[in-house]
């Protein structure tokens, strides 16, 4: 972005103008989530920097809050983090053996009224969340299965295809059909040409959409706040409490270990887009 | 090529058309099934349940299956003059059928919503039910209390005999059905739901705007950064998208209190005095702060992935054929972005219109919007269908934007990541 040498002076001042907007935004993004990590090893209860951590006074950190995490009275975060893990991972599967499928069926050129079904698979994502927990609400409750895991890993099943169905059907407009109807010529059944044909050639955009739901289910607040009872807290409901009722500084060791899962997650979706793109061949 | 039309067969002896045209029905039938258990799954679901949001939103049966004869006798009553004898008499038959299963009461208080009064003459009527003589019942019930002569109550219990009513929907936008049946705004200091409706719009606007004030200018330079340092600067974008919600919520919280850092630093430069710290949480402004923050990388992504197909020879372009940089970028540059603004205004309009974790945490009063409202009657007040109607307001708000979307750029023009 160096700037030719005969640019004008209110073209290099706008220039540079431009660019600290640009560090400001990117500031903006990214600097929230770095103030937990310090705060987090806090020695004292306060949600400051003590004067001791300006003078970055080793007595001033200590690992107290992760250690109230693991092992502090009456522990809600484990049974939540459990709950959480165990939730996102059934609802994940399901939400990807489902989307999948429908995304196979979806990117067929000999797929009826595709535009109407579509907008129907994908209505979970577009109608905001709200709207959402309400409806779905009513159809775990009336099943019985309100403030049980199941009825909650089924609405994060809801929730969380529309994102596989849209990852994998666009992983799938790059896909050359030749090659299953090769494999289909020289003698294998459909499900052998998914599985050792398709499946690994489509698997990068199945595995992102895979991180997308489990994300979604791990993260999502509104409709289990709905559906859980005391045995189905999980991660977000006690973050929600906590941060209603009183911020203390074991929330922000969570949050710390929250935003670490986050970066591994964001690392493995961007090299999995990576690897997509160049299979594909859209990597200039 | 010869003129005359040969029907091609297949070896099968079967002209070429018909074998094609069931072959391709069998491939839809194939696609079809694929895509079946999903879109079957999401309808049960999903969608049916939408649809008895809207049943239960409108639902009044409660009363008219309360008073089945009444309703029945009523059918022929004009409602001008007081009604007759007949529905007198199946008014007290249903009433002692409430009686016994002492559900009188639910119908007092029903009632009594209808029209101001009821609850008390029906427990008279309770009180003398017994005393009730064969015959002429329209006389006895009159003797009972002066307002079962009033033929305005009886107006009021017809108005209850449709199965459905609005007034769920009247309630969201502050309004009733008075005595008179008329709709009728309530009284000025009690409209909070117009107020909400209005805050949760300009919660959204507002953030809209500053998402795409803010989220233009970086897409841009993403877009025209050397990829080595693009994909560094992704990450800023990339890592509180992914990160959860109530992470991003916890640390504006912390920025943002009174001795936070943010205070900090103002009063360090001289902003503020240390005593005169500002309050920037617990309202509009801290809302405004962190929705923005969270929601930005919606804007950025579809923006980005726009702005990546545009050539940047057609900038230069511009520019030799004599356009300013200013001139060339409006002219040229930006309407190539309109389909990523679209896309990347909507995504943020409709996330933050339904929105209510973090306006609830850091907006304190006044980040009270309409989704905390339908939470709130969903677990508080159990009024589920209160709660379906507003719902479904707020669901036909977003349906109108995506229309209107749709006319101005094409819903197809969406581009995603």
């Amino acid at each position: 972005m160096a700037l030719p040498k005969y640019t004008e002076t209110r073209y290099r001042i706008w220039h540079y103008l431009y660019l600290s907007i640009c560090g400001f935004v990117f500031f903006f993004l990214i600097a929230p989530l770095f103030v937990i990590f310090p705060l987090s090893f806090n020695a004292e209860e306060f949600l400051v920097f003590s004067e001791g951590m300006k003078r970055l006074d080793p007595d001033a950190f200590s690992l107290r809050w992760y250690h109230d995490m693991v092992y502090g009275t009456k522990n809600p975060w484990g049974l939540a983090a459990k709950n959480s893990f165990i939730i996102a991972i059934f609802a994940t599967i399901g939400a990807v053996i489902l989307g999948t499928v429908a995304a196979l069926g979806l990117s067929s050129r000999h797929m009826p009224y595709k535009g109407l079904i579509m907008a129907t698979l994908i209505s979970p994502m577009i109608v905001p969340l709200i709207i959402s927990g309400v409806a779905i609400f009513f159809f775990i409750a009336k099943i019985g299965l309100a403030a049980t895991h199941l009825g909650i890993v089924i609405a994060h099943i809801i929730l969380g295809t529309p994102f596989v169905v849209i990852t994998v059907t666009a992983t799938l407009s790059g896909f050359d059909h030749s090659v299953t109807r090769a494999a289909a010529s020289l003698g294998s059944n459909p499900v052998n040409t998914f599985m050792k044909i398709t499946l690994p050639l489509i698997l990068p955009g199945v595995i992102s959409g895979a991180l997308f739901a489990f994300v979604t289910s791990f993260d999502e607040v509104v409709v289990v706040l709905f559906l859980a009872g005391l045995d189905n807290t999980t991660i977000p409901i006690q973050m929600w409490t906590g941060l209603r009722e009183q911020l203390s500084p074991t929330i922000l060791a969570v949050a710390t270990c929250l935003i670490i899962l986050s970066t591994l997650i964001l690392v493995t979706a961007e090299l999995l887009r990576r690897r997509s793109e160049r299979l594909r061949g859209i990597n200039r | 090529m010869s003129s005359e039309t040969q029907k091609i067969l297949t070896t099968d002896g079967i002209p070429l058309e018909i074998s094609l045209k069931k072959a391709e029905k069998k491939n839809k039938i194939k696609a079809f099934l694929l895509v079946a258990p999903l879109l079957l799954f999401i309808i049960i679901t999903y969608i049916f349940p939408i649809g008895e949001m809207f049943t239960r939103s409108i639902d009044d049966r409660m009363i008219t299956n309360m008073l089945p004869k009444t309703f029945k006798a009523m059918e022929t009553w004009d409602g001008k003059e007081l009604p007759p004898e007949e529905v007198f008499a199946s008014f007290l038959a249903d009433f002692k059928v409430l009686a016994e299963k002492k559900e009188h009461g639910k119908l007092g208080q029903r009632l009594n919503k209808e029209k101001n009064g009821f609850n008390t003459i029906l427990k008279k009527l309770w009180r003398k039910m017994n005393k009730f003589e064969d015959g002429n019942t329209k006389e006895q019930i009159m003797e009972i209390h002066k307002r079962f002569r009033d033929v305005k109550y009886w107006q009021a219990i017809k108005r209850t005999a449709p199965p459905y009513t609005m007034a769920k929907y009247l309630k969201g936008m502050d309004m009733y059905y008075d005595e008179d049946g008329n709709v009728t705004q309530v009284e000025k200091d009690r409209r909070i739901h117009r107020i909400l409706w209005l805050r949760t719009l300009e919660i959204a606007v507002v953030v809209t705007i500053l998402c795409f004030l803010m989220g233009y200018p970086i897409a841009h330079l993403l877009a025209v950064l050397p990829m080595k340092y693009s994909n560094l600067l992704m990450i800023c974008v990339l890592l509180p998208f992914w990160t959860s919600l109530l992470v991003r919520t916890a640390s504006w919280m912390i920025l943002l209190q009174q001795q936070g850092i943010v205070n900090d630093f103002f009063v360090m430069i001289g902003l503020v005095a240390d005593d005169n710290r500002p309050e920037m949480m617990y309202n509009k402004t801290g809302t405004y702060i962190a929705m923005t923050q969270i929601l930005l990388p919606f804007m950025v992504l579809p923006l980005y992935s726009v702005m990546k197909t545009i050539s940047p020879s057609l900038m230069r372009a511009g520019k030799s054929l004599g356009g300013t940089p200013f001139v060339a970028f409006w002219k040229v540059y930006f309407p190539l972005t309109i389909p990523g603004i679209g896309a990347g205004c909507l995504l943020v309009f409709i996330l933050a219109i339904g929105y209510y974790i973090t306006p609830a945490l850091v907006g304190g009063a006044s980040g009270t919007l309409i989704s905390n409202q339908i939470a709130y009657h969903m677990k508080e007040t159990l009024d589920w269908s209160f709660a379906s109607a507003m719902g479904l307001m707020l669901l036909t708000g977003v349906l109108a934007v995506y229309w209107v979307y749709n006319k101005l750029v094409g819903i197809d023009n969406i581009k995603l990541g």
